[in-house]
């Protein structure tokens, strides 16, 4: 499914802050399984979600998605297939506030082309899976944590992705909010969606959602190639 | 296509969702922008109509006047001038006229006195302007009191209130027979204030103006569209004096939505940051962005112009009406006639709605051309 070949990424290549994230990692990420990237912080997890979704180029090596190798695609294209194949649940959450939770959901799909009236269908429909229905016109900022969990899974999942990426997701969650979105994640596994997440919560790494845990240090794999 | 329009409408609805997250800063932002372009329309709307009105009115006045000049100041006639001007080949009709100015006590207004024989007025009888009427709290049948030049006081009865079709230069009039002008000013009999020409070919009026002047060295000849180029400087000056006065305010309002727009917070930097992480281009950001600008100004722009519209035509420019109209103490009541000059308003579009929509574009651009994977950190 997802094929990383000697992988590097620079961050300010040649001034005097350069700095080495990823170190030339090879990884195959098998399609309907989840992997978890584990790692204590600076390891690289992050820099590697980032380059696996299409949010950034690697400074060289090469990165395959179903056959496909992305990462000498012009940023159009890119972004289109970032849209269309990956769904994020960041750390942060990053909902935008001020906005509705309908909204906040829906910001993916914009972009598409698609009609307001399926997009909105299909929210509400996700709102509904999850328990969200009830807050679809809150703002964002209004929703307790786990609510603004659910909501960025439902933001991840609205155009459909056959990739979930989930960086750090239950780094400010309890353990009971931690297991709901550990059922959450086997519930999207069982629809055949290939899952990344990254983190060290060994609530994650030891649940039996997780099918494969890779292990990062220093920008490399510990133990050789995945 | 319809995937095209759908894609302009999903973030045209986003854009009008995010302005309403700041109701309060984009009320403050729309309301002073409003007020800009409201009034730098009020006064081109305003000058521009005025203009139109002098140019209508005076396309009915004569094409030439034949005026006496004493030691460089417009002096009486002989009315027998007419008769040998009329002389002249390709004039029409040559004319006396008596006319003169009368500073009214009573109200401190100055009245303008046509001697008027087309009026059909008997002796002792006047028409008089809208204005006139109005500040004497004259109506048909009263009487008005008027201070002759030996000190006597002459009374003359209303006939009639001219009708409001003119106001500009109507508004002030007040028309008397010869005999009683002669008496009010003490005009001797055989003397006229100027002497009116009509033509038959207006293009014949340069020589016919040199003629005239050679007959009568002690003449000037002032031509109808002489008078139309003094009235639109006139107009042209004071409504550029408004605009400099103007101009300050638009800087300002410049400088203001230029650091509104281009100092984006970090708040904006996040969002637009998460829009690109989710999947958004480069373009559809700047799309959005620009939605978002042409919104505010947009909408400011044509609220402004339609308050200006209201204020110039339907309250006759109660703000400008003071400088615009002219320095008189009498201030006729009218409404100018509705024209909309459409080169300057797009003048004045591209210079209050282009500048801010650029204003907002390009720091968004700045913005939205960072690696997504920035807002993962």
């Amino acid at each position: 499914m997802i094929e990383l070949g000697d992988v590097r990424k620079v961050f300010n290549a040649g001034r005097p802050n350069e700095f080495v994230a990823v170190r030339g990692i090879s990884l195959s990420v098998e399609a309907g399984k989840a992997t978890f990237l584990t790692g204590p912080s600076g390891s690289g997890k992050t820099t590697l979600l980032g380059l696996i979704g299409c949010m950034a180029r690697p400074s060289s090596g090469r990165i395959w998605l179903q056959g496909r190798e992305t990462t000498s695609l012009p940023e159009r294209f890119l972004t289109d297939l970032r849209r269309r194949t990956f769904g994020f649940i960041f750390q942060q959450l990053n909902l935008i506030r001020g906005l509705s939770a309908l909204e906040n959901a829906m910001l993916p799909a914009y972009p598409t082309g698609e009609a307001h009236r399926s997009i909105r269908k299909r929210a509400l429909e996700l709102f509904e899976t999850f328990g969200l229905s009830p807050k679809e016109h809150a703002r964002a900022e209004w929703l307790s944590g786990g609510e603004a969990q659910r909501l960025t899974i439902v933001r991840a999942l609205i155009n459909d992705p056959a990739v979930i990426i989930a960086d750090e997701p239950t780094a400010h969650l309890d353990t009971a909010l931690t297991l709901d979105f550990l059922d959450v994640l086997g519930r999207l596994k069982a629809q055949g969606r290939t899952i990344l997440i990254a983190g060290h919560d060994p609530l994650v790494s030891e649940s039996p959602v997780v099918d494969r845990v890779v292990s990062l240090r220093d920008g490399m794999i510990e133990g050789g190639a995945g | 296509m319809s995937r095209w329009i759908e894609r302009q409408r999903n973030i045209l609805d986003l854009t009008l969702s995010s302005l309403l997250r700041r109701k309060r800063k984009n009320a403050a932002l729309f309301a002073a922008y409003t007020l800009i372009v409201f009034l730098l329309a009020s006064v081109m709307f305003m000058s521009h109509a005025l203009k139109r009105e002098a140019a209508s009115i005076l396309a009915g006045s004569p094409e030439m006047i034949v005026q006496r000049i004493s030691a460089g100041r417009h002096d009486l006639i002989a009315a027998d001038a007419a008769a040998k001007l009329s002389e002249l080949p390709g004039v029409q009709e040559a004319r006396p006229r008596l006319w003169g100015y009368y500073y009214d006590p009573v109200t401190g207004a100055n009245f303008t006195l046509v001697a008027s024989g087309e009026a059909g007025l008997d002796p002792g009888r006047i028409a008089v302007g809208e204005g006139v009427a109005r500040m004497r709290l004259a109506s048909v049948g009263d009487s008005i009191e008027f201070k002759a030049h030996d000190g006597s006081l002459l009374e003359l009865e209303v006939g009639e209130i001219l009708p409001r079709g003119s106001a500009l230069v109507s508004s002030d009039l007040v028309l008397v027979t010869e005999a009683d002008f002669r008496r009010l000013f003490g005009t001797p009999a055989g003397l006229a204030t100027d002497i009116v020409l009509r033509v038959r070919n207006a293009r014949e009026l340069p020589t016919i103006a040199l003629k005239a002047a050679e007959i009568y060295p002690d003449t000037r000849q002032v031509l109808r569209d002489d008078l139309l180029r003094t009235y639109q400087a006139v107009f042209d000056w004071r409504g550029g004096l408004l605009v400099i006065i103007l101009g300050g305010g638009l800087l300002a309002f410049i400088i203001f939505s230029w650091d509104k727009a281009t100092g984006l917070s970090a708040e904006a930097r996040r969002e637009i940051g998460i829009l690109k992480a989710v999947g958004w281009e480069t373009s559809d950001v700047i799309l959005m962005k620009s939605w978002e600008g042409m919104a505010v100004s947009l909408t400011a722009f044509l609220g402004g112009v339609l308050l200006a519209y209201v204020h110039v035509f339907l309250t006759s420019g109660v703000l400008f009406e003071p400088v615009l109209k002219g320095w008189s103490v009498l201030y006729p009541a009218f409404r100018l006639v509705p024209y909309i000059d459409l080169s300057q308003l797009a003048a004045l579009f591209f210079l209050t709605v282009l500048p801010y929509t650029v204003a907002t574009v390009i720091p968004t651009w700045r913005a939205a051309t960072v690696d997504p994977d920035q807002v993962m950190r």
